[in-house]
């Protein structure tokens, strides 16, 4: 399989990634070797075999339903680009 | 001072016990290499110069005391990757700008308990995405190795012998190093670079498809991937949360087993951490391997493979052999699917994975008109090419209508190559012996790889196998190539056997002996 220019920038939206009309030229080459180069794996024998799920077998560990961690609404925000009273701010998401 | 730098971790060790030197010395003779050499290396990305000094003097007064932990006064270098709190944490990314968390990695936290001393984050590919640490938005990472030249010149006769090989014409041969920069692999290059040029007496480094042993590989330096699950990975940076192991580098064998030793836990925080006790992995070092079963694939001998690489896999069957191993030929039939497998699952995990990185909780924002607008710009702005390029394969795979011919299709490919090793390791093999990498380190900005993004991901073709099934694997230095640069085997083990590596990788390493980089930085 491969993807056209329309493809790419269809991906690069839902990625959430801006690319110009140039990105997307060379992108669409770029995705197109590495497409080109997974498709040998269509020639393996996959009947009956299972997806892996977990590389290790094991149980999934499970914790006590407690609090162990919290009141850190400072520390949470501190990295943000902006912020007001400990909320995150982001541009008008609802008109 | 410069000794110091020199030592090896249990060398240092054993001074800082008996009070011979402080851990304070020794910091300072790091922090004086790291101000010479970074200019021209470029293996640190920040350099944390008072926060070493105070742990150093916490150490000084644990040692003297007699209260000193595993690791105590022993600086080491942190690869980017890991949260370190309050410290520069950016994955080597532009879209982390400023990124300071206020926690610290489990790893990181275990060495600083053991009495580690931080000297700085370590340069690496942008979210460990990359084989030349070329991806990095710091720059490259420059190898410590250069090539040698042998350049044949006319001697005047008054001149003849100095320093050369007189030959019968009047000739010599002048032995030099070539000016061409050479990667040092990828994506834990500054791990792999500031362990080899003595930046830093040991690093962390985390292995995704080889990260950690293409590197060591490249830079004649020791590197341990841990089985999955060995090494909390909770803090790390995540790019492909089925695959990253975060594992030493060090300058060798035992080093890397007092390492690793002290990063591996079990730890609550990471539902794949496994519970198991953390073993004495230095003990296994000396150990004699007679009888040993050593399994050589047939499949690792690739088409176009150079011959010096051929030549230090039979160099390394003989030491083994001579150690009194068995050897025997195994075959991995679905190793050549690997590498495609990886280009799927990585790529599908990691579009998940950075997908948090949307300008709003931390690092860099470019403003839109709308949010949506905003998200496209600040990861159009932050994110470097191959980064870009990997999230769009990932989004692409997993998208509607493509999830079962290029995701499911990749996991069940990956349970084939876990059941050959299975059924190796059930015939009796415990453990495997490959070159660790196709080729020794090549130049920087290599025109072939950069044309060609598959070219370049060829150089895991080794060491991605070991990722996809989990296991766990060594790079380790066994010889130099005709241009002098250095070349590793690898050793993959049965799962949570790390002990069964150390043990032969220690006498690949009393075989070969261990290789410094000529100064020229």
């Amino acid at each position: 399989m491969s993807v056209d220019v329309k493809t790419v920038k269809r991906v690069a939206h839902l990625a959430r990634i801006a690319v110009s009309e140039d990105d997307a030229e060379r992108m669409t080459g770029e995705l197109n070797a590495i497409l080109g180069f997974v498709e040998q794996l269509n020639e393996v024998d996959v009947s009956g075999v299972e997806p892996m799920t977990s590389v290790t077998p094991m149980e999934m560990k499970k914790r006590g339903d407690v609090v162990t961690d919290g009141n850190k609404a400072a520390d949470i925000v501190a990295n943000a680009p902006a912020t007001d009273e400990n909320f995150f701010l982001v541009p008008k998401v609802v008109e | 001072m410069s000794d110091l730098i020199h030592l090896t971790i249990s060398q240092a060790r054993a001074k800082l016990r008996a009070k011979e030197i402080t851990a304070t010395e020794i910091t300072e003779a790091y922090l004086l290499a790291i101000d010479r050499a970074n200019p021209a290396l470029n293996a640190y990305v920040a350099v944390t110069g008072d926060k070493a000094r105070d742990m150093a003097k916490t150490s000084d007064a644990r040692l003297l005391k007699g209260e000193g932990g595993a690791l105590e006064g022993i600086p080491l270098g942190i690869k980017d990757l890991f949260g370190t709190e309050g410290v520069h944490t950016q994955a080597c990314s532009h879209v982390l700008d400023g990124f300071k968390p206020r926690y610290e990695s489990t790893v990181t936290s275990n060495l600083w308990a053991d009495g580690a001393v931080m000297l700085g984050k370590l340069n690496m590919d942008e979210f460990a995405m990359g084989s030349s640490n070329e991806t990095s938005y710091y720059g490259p990472v420059i190898n410590p190795w250069r090539r040698l030249r042998l350049d044949t010149v006319v001697m005047p006769t008054t001149h003849q012998g100095d320093g050369g090989f007189v030959s019968a014409g009047g000739t010599k041969t002048q032995r030099s190093l070539d000016n061409a920069q050479l990667v040092p692999g990828g994506s834990s290059g500054g791990s792999a670079t500031a362990v080899s040029a003595f930046l830093c007496a040991g690093a962390t480094a985390t292995d995704t498809g080889g990260s950690i042993r293409q590197p060591a590989a490249f830079t004649g330096t020791v590197g341990v991937k841990p089985t999955y699950g060995r090494c909390s990975r909770w803090g790390i940076v995540a790019f492909a949360s089925s695959l990253d192991q975060a594992g030493p580098i060090a300058r060798d064998v035992r080093d890397a087993a007092i390492l690793l030793k002290s990063m591996a836990s079990v730890d609550p925080k990471d539902t794949t951490s496994v519970d198991r006790p953390v073993p004495d992995y230095e003990a296994a070092i000396g150990k004699p391997i007679k009888g040993m079963k050593v399994g050589i694939p047939k499949e690792y001998r690739v088409d176009g493979m150079p011959e010096e690489i051929e030549a230090l896999w039979q160099k390394g069957i003989a030491w083994l052999r001579d150690a009194g191993a068995e050897i025997v030929d195994i075959s991995l039939p679905h190793t050549k699917y690997a590498l495609p497998a990886y280009y799927i699952v990585a790529p599908a995990e990691a579009s998940s994975n950075l997908a948090r990185y949307d300008g709003v909780r931390y690092g860099l924002r470019v403003p839109g008109k709308d949010i949506v607008e905003m998200y496209e710009k600040t990861r159009a702005a932050g994110f470097g090419r191959e980064v870009k390029r990997r999230i769009m394969i990932g989004t692409y795979v997993l998208s509607a209508g493509y999830y079962d011919a290029y995701y499911l299709q990749a996991q069940k490919v990956r349970n084939l190559i876990k059941r050959d090793f299975e059924n190796v390791f059930a015939a009796g093999v415990d453990v495997i012996l490959t070159p660790a990498t196709p080729s020794a380190a090549f130049g920087i900005a290599d025109e072939d790889m950069a044309a060609d993004p598959v070219k370049m991901y060829l150089n895991d073709i080794f060491t991605v196998t070991v990722n996809m099934a989990g296991l766990p694997g060594i790079a380790v230095p066994a010889g130099l190539d005709p241009k002098g640069l250095p070349l590793g085997l690898q050793l993959i083990g049965r799962p949570f056997e790390e002990e069964t590596l150390f043990q032969t990788a220690a006498v690949i390493e009393q075989a070969a002996g261990s290789f410094q980089p000529e100064k020229w930085w």
